[in-house]
C-alpha cells in the first residue's frame, strides 16, 4: 500500500508540474497582456509609458524565460503578487479556497444526504408512484439552468419574501448572519447537484438488487432494511464514489454561475476574474490547486474502493 | 420513505427558520448608505492603474489639486486658487540648460497652495513635503506610479512654505493649471516604505498591504474596512475640513452581475447602484418602467463615445464616397428613440456637445438612403444584383462588422446597423469576438478588415491625439502602441492636434478645435454612433447626486448628498 501510495504521489507531482507548464502557456498565449488593459482604461498613456511598464512587469520577456522565473520562486513558496489586488498571491486564494470549501462541502453533504436515500429508495420500489415523483425531481434539477434557478430563489426568497439576503458574505462577525448568506447559495448548488447523484445512485442500487447475493440474504431471513444497508448500499456506492471523486474538484474550484450571481467570494469567480484581468499568479495558482484537489480525491477513492469492496487491493 | 420526507422537511425548515427568524432583510440603518458597483477596485493606490472602480472609491476619501466639475470648469478641490497667467501666479520662463520642452520651448512656474485645514486622517496636515514625495516616487522610473510623463514635465518643485509650492513644468499648454493627476501621497506614510526599495514600493504601499490606516486619507470618509474583490467600508473622517457629509458608514459593495445588483436593490441590501459602473442602459430603462415609483432614475450622457472605428487601408474604405454614405445609410435617430428612449445623443464627431469646445454647426449626416445610394454610385458600387451591390470588376460590396461578444446592447445596435445597410445593398457580415481577443489583438494590432465596434472614455477639451494623430497607428515597429485603429493621416489634423495644446488663447483655441470636427466630419475616419449614458439607480429619499458625465466621480461631491424623508 505505501508503494502504492508513493506512486500515485509521485504521478501527481508530475501531473502538477506539467499542468503549471500548460496553463502558464495557454494563459500567456492569450491576447492582451495586462498593460493593454491599462491603456483601455486610460487611453492617454503614451506608447513609452505603456513601453516602460511592460519591462517594470517583466512582460517583455519570452514567456518561457517567464515560467521559469516564477517555477523558481514557487518553489521557494513565492508564488508572487496578485496583477488584480496587489496582495500576496496566496492572501487572496487562500481565504476564498476556505469560502469555497463552506459553500461546495455544504452543498455536497447536502445532496449525498437527500441522493443516497432518495436513490436508494427509488431502486428499492421502481416504476412505483414515488420512483416516478423521485425521478421528476431529479431531471428537473438536472434540466434546470443553475443561473436561472439561481435568479429564482433570489427572487422568492430575497425580493418577494425578504427572508434571505440576495446575495454577498457576511461580515465574519455574525455567524447567524454569514448562515443567512449562505443558504441561497447552497440551495441552488444542491438543487443543481442532487439530480445527478440521485440517478446514479438509483441506478447502481437497481443493478446491485438484481445479485444472486442480495437474493441470497432475502432467503436468508434478513429483513429488506438489513439487506439495503448491509449489502445494497456499501457495493452500489462503488460507482457513485467515481462520480463523487470527479465532483470533488468542484469542491475546490468553486461554482462560477452560482459565486457570480450570490456575488459570493469563491474560487471559480476568482479564477475566471484573474484568467480574464491577466492576473497571470492568482489564475496560475487557483488553477493547479483546482488540480491538485481533482487528483487528491481521485486517489481517496481508489482508496476508497479497496474498503468498500475488500476484493479490490493496491500493491 | 419516512426517512427521506424527513429530510425534506429539515431542508425546508432550514430555510424557513433561517427566514422567520431573521424577519425582514435589514434595509441599510439610517446613518449608512450602501451602493453597490458592479467592479472591484484593483489597488487602492492613488497613481497606479486607474480604474473607474478605484475613482469611485478613492473620491470620498481624498481630494484631487485640481478637477473637471459637473459644468467641465477647472476648479481646485485641494489647492486654493488656481495659477493664472493674469493673476501673476503662472508665470511662463525659459527652460533650464538641459530641460527639453515642446513648442516654442518654454516652460511655466505655476504658484499652488494647498488648503490651510487639510489634514491627513491621524492629524498630520497635507504639506509640501507630500507634494515633494509624491513628485520623488512618481519620477521613479521602477516603482510602478503610471504617468511617469506627467512628472518629467514637471523639471522642479520650489517649496515656498509648509503650504505653498511652485512647480516649474517645461511646456505651456492651455490647462497649463490642470494637474489633475498629480494625486498627493502622504509622505509620513509612505516615504519610508518608499525609500527602502523603490521598486518594490508598488507591492509595499500601505495603501494596499494597510488599507486601513487613517493617516492614507483626507477626505470626507476614510477607508475602515476591507475584503477583496468584495466590498469596501467607508466611515467619517474626523479630520475632513469640509461640510460633514450626511452618512455615518458608507458601504461600497462589488456585484459584477447586473441582474444580481438589481436583485440586491429590490431586496433592499443595497440602497443604490451607482451610475459610473451599473446597470446598462437596457437593464435601468426596463427597471424604471417596474419600479420607478420607488426609485429615481438618472441618465447622464458623458464622454464615452460609441463609435465604429472603419480599417482605411481597406481599398473599399478608403475611398472617402463609401465612407460617407455608410454614414448617410444609418438612421441613427431612430436607433436613439426606439432602443434608448432617447437618453443617448448622437455622436456627430468625437467632441461632446457639453463640451465647449464642441462646433454646432459641423457637417452632420442625417438619415439620407438616397445620398447615401448616390455616393455609392458615384464610388463605383452601383450595380444591383441579388440585393448586393457590385463595382465594375464585378467585386462586391462586402464588409466584415465586429464588436465584443457578449455585449448585449452592442450586438442589438449591430444588427439594426446591418440591416440598415443591407436595405443600401452593403453587405455587411458580422464577426464578435471576446473581449480580450476584440480588444487584446484584433483591434489593437489592427487585424479588422473592415468596421470596429467600441466605446472611447476621454475627459474635457482632450486632443485626440492618440486616436488620430498619423504618429500613432499601431504597428509592429513601435511595438503596436498608439490607438489610430483606423490609420488615419491628415497632416492638417496632425498639425491641428499638436497646435492645440500649446494655444492659451481660448477664441483661437475654438477656431482650431472647430477645424478639426470640420475634418472629422468630413473625412469620416470613423463612424459617430451616440454618447453613451450611464444610468444612476437612486432611492427617493437621497437627493444631491451629481453625476459629471466625465471622469470626475459623482462620489468627489459626496458632501452634497441629503436624505429627505427616508
Amino acid at each position: 500500500m505505501l508503494s502504492y501510495l508513493t506512486r500515485r504521489l509521485t504521478e501527481s507531482f508530475l501531473v502538477l508540474a506539467v499542468m503549471s507548464l500548460l496553463i502558464y502557456l495557454l494563459i500567456g498565449l492569450m491576447p492582451g497582456d495586462p498593460i493593454d488593459i491599462m491603456i483601455f482604461s486610460d487611453p492617454e498613456m503614451t506608447p513609452a509609458e505603456a513601453a516602460r511598464l511592460r519591462v517594470l512587469y517583466g512582460l517583455d520577456q519570452p514567456i518561457l524565460q517567464r515560467y521559469l522565473a516564477w517555477l523558481g520562486n514557487a518553489l521557494t513558496g513565492d508564488f508572487g503578487y496578485s496583477r488584480l489586488y496587489n496582495q500576496p498571491t496566496l492572501d487572496i486564494l487562500l481565504p476564498r479556497l476556505g469560502n469555497t470549501v463552506i459553500l461546495m462541502g455544504l452543498s455536497f453533504i447536502l445532496a449525498l444526504a437527500i441522493a443516497l436515500p432518495a436513490g436508494i429508495y427509488a431502486a428499492t420500489r421502481p416504476q412505483s408512484p414515488v420512483d416516478h415523483a423521485i425521478n421528476l425531481v431529479a431531471f428537473a434539477g438536472i434540466s434546470m439552468p443553475p443561473f436561472w434557478l439561481a435568479i429564482l430563489l433570489i427572487i422568492l426568497f430575497a425580493v418577494t419574501l425578504g427572508w434571505l439576503p440576495a446575495g454577498g458574505m457576511g461580515d465574519g462577525r455574525d455567524g447567524w448572519d454569514d448562515l443567512r448568506h449562505l443558504v441561497l447559495p447552497v440551495l441552488a448548488l444542491t438543487i443543481a447537484t442532487v439530480g445527478g447523484v440521485i440517478r446514479f445512485m438509483r441506478a447502481a442500487a437497481i443493478e446491485t438488487l438484481r445479485q444472486d447475493y442480495v437474493r441470497t440474504a432475502l432467503a436468508k431471513g434478513l429483513s429488506g432494511r438489513q439487506v439495503v444497508i448491509g449489502h445494497v448500499l456499501r457495493n452500489a456506492m462503488i460507482p457513485v464514489v467515481t462520480i463523487l471523486a470527479l465532483q470533488m474538484g468542484n469542491l475546490f474550484s468553486g461554482a462560477l454561475i452560482t459565486e457570480q450571481i450570490f456575488a459570493y467570494l469563491g474560487m471559480g469567480k476568482t479564477i475566471y476574474d484573474a484568467v480574464i484581468g491577466n492576473d497571470y499568479n492568482v489564475a496560475l495558482v487557483g488553477l493547479l490547486l483546482a488540480t491538485l484537489t481533482t487528483l487528491l480525491a481521485n486517489l481517496l477513492a481508489d482508496l476508497a474502493y479497496s474498503w468498500l469492496d475488500p476484493r479490490i487491493s493496491y500493491q | 420513505m419516512r426517512h427521506f420526507i424527513l429530510t425534506l422537511i429539515l431542508a425546508a425548515g432550514l430555510l424557513a427558520t433561517a427566514g422567520s427568524l431573521a424577519g425582514p432583510s435589514p434595509a441599510a440603518a439610517a446613518e449608512e448608505l450602501r451602493i453597490g458597483i458592479s467592479q472591484y477596485p484593483t489597488t487602492l493606490h492613488p497613481s497606479r492603474e486607474p480604474s473607474v472602480a478605484k475613482s469611485y472609491v478613492a473620491s470620498m476619501t481624498r481630494r484631487p489639486m485640481t478637477v473637471y466639475d459637473q459644468q467641465w470648469e477647472l476648479i481646485c478641490m485641494l489647492c486654493t486658487e488656481l495659477p493664472s497667467i493674469e493673476a501673476g501666479t503662472a508665470v511662463p520662463e525659459d527652460l533650464p540648460e538641459g530641460v527639453e520642452g515642446a513648442g516654442d520651448g518654454r516652460g511655466i512656474a505655476l504658484t499652488y497652495t494647498i488648503r490651510p485645514d487639510a489634514t491627513w486622517g491621524d492629524g498630520t496636515p497635507v504639506s509640501t513635503k507630500d507634494v515633494l514625495f509624491t513628485w520623488k516616487a512618481g519620477r521613479h522610473p521602477t516603482a510602478g506610479i503610471g504617468n511617469l510623463e506627467l512628472f518629467r514635465r514637471i523639471h522642479a518643485i520650489d517649496v515656498i512654505d509648509n503650504k505653498t509650492f511652485v512647480m516649474h513644468a517645461d511646456r505651456i499648454s492651455f490647462e497649463y493649471a490642470a494637474i489633475n493627476d498629480f494625486r498627493i501621497l502622504p509622505a509620513h506614510i509612505e516615504e519610508a516604505v518608499f525609500d527602502a526599495a523603490p521598486e518594490d514600493y508598488r507591492n509595499r504601499t500601505a495603501f494596499d498591504t494597510d488599507p486601513t490606516k487613517r493617516g492614507l486619507y483626507y477626505g470626507p470618509y476614510r477607508i475602515t474596512e476591507i475584503v477583496p474583490g468584495s466590498r469596501v467600508v467607508l466611515e467619517r473622517n474626523d479630520t475632513w475640513w469640509g461640510k460633514p457629509p450626511a452618512f455615518d458608514r458608507v458601504t461600497v459593495l462589488t456585484i459584477e452581475k447586473t441582474t444580481a445588483l438589481e436583485a440586491n436593490l429590490l431586496s433592499g441590501s443595497i440602497d443604490m447602484i451607482s451610475g459610473e459602473l451599473g446597470l446598462t442602459l437596457d437593464q435601468a430603462l426596463a427597471f424604471e418602467k417596474r419600479h420607478g415609483d420607488r426609485f429615481n432614475v438618472i441618465y447622464k450622457p458623458g464622454l464615452l463615445y460609441e463609435h465604429i472605428d472603419l480599417m482605411l487601408d481597406n481599398p473599399i474604405l478608403a475611398d472617402k464616397r463609401v465612407r460617407q454614405a455608410l454614414v448617410y445609410a444609418l438612421d441613427r435617430e431612430a436607433i436613439n428613440e426606439r432602443l434608448f428612449e432617447g437618453h443617448q445623443p448622437i455622436a456627430h464627431t468625437s467632441i461632446s456637445p457639453l463640451d465647449w469646445v464642441y462646433y454646432k454647426d459641423v457637417k452632420k449626416y442625417p438619415y439620407d438612403p438616397a445620398k447615401a445610394a448616390e455616393l455609392l454610385n458615384a464610388a463605383g458600387w452601383s450595380q444591383l444584383r441579388g440585393g448586393i451591390r457590385y463595382n465594375a470588376a464585378g467585386e462586391p460590396l462586402q464588409l466584415e462588422f465586429m464588436t465584443t461578444a457578449g455585449s448585449r446592447v452592442r450586438e442589438l445596435v449591430q444588427q439594426v446597423l446591418q440591416s440598415q445597410w443591407k436595405q443600401l445593398g452593403i453587405d455587411v457580415r458580422v464577426r464578435n469576438e471576446p473581449p480580450r481577443v476584440f480588444f487584446g489583438q484584433t483591434v489593437h494590432e489592427r487585424r479588422f478588415t473592415g468596421l470596429v465596434m467600441f466605446a472611447w472614455g476621454s475627459s474635457p477639451e482632450n486632443a485626440p491625439r492618440s486616436t488620430m494623430h498619423s504618429e500613432e497607428i499601431p504597428a509592429e515597429e513601435n511595438g503596436w502602441s498608439g490607438q489610430n485603429y483606423t490609420g488615419f493621416k491628415n497632416a492638417e489634423m496632425d498639425e491641428l492636434i499638436e497646435a492645440i495644446n500649446l494655444e492659451l488663447n481660448r477664441a483661437n483655441r475654438e477656431q482650431m478645435w472647430h477645424r478639426l470636427q470640420e475634418i472629422y466630419a468630413e473625412e469620416v475616419p470613423a463612424i459617430p454612433l451616440y454618447w453613451r449614458a450611464n444610468p444612476y439607480i437612486l432611492p427617493k429619499w437621497l437627493k444631491g447626486v451629481r453625476p459629471t458625465g466625465q471622469q470626475a466621480s459623482s462620489t468627489l461631491w459626496i458632501e452634497d448628498w441629503t436624505v429627505e424623508g427616508r
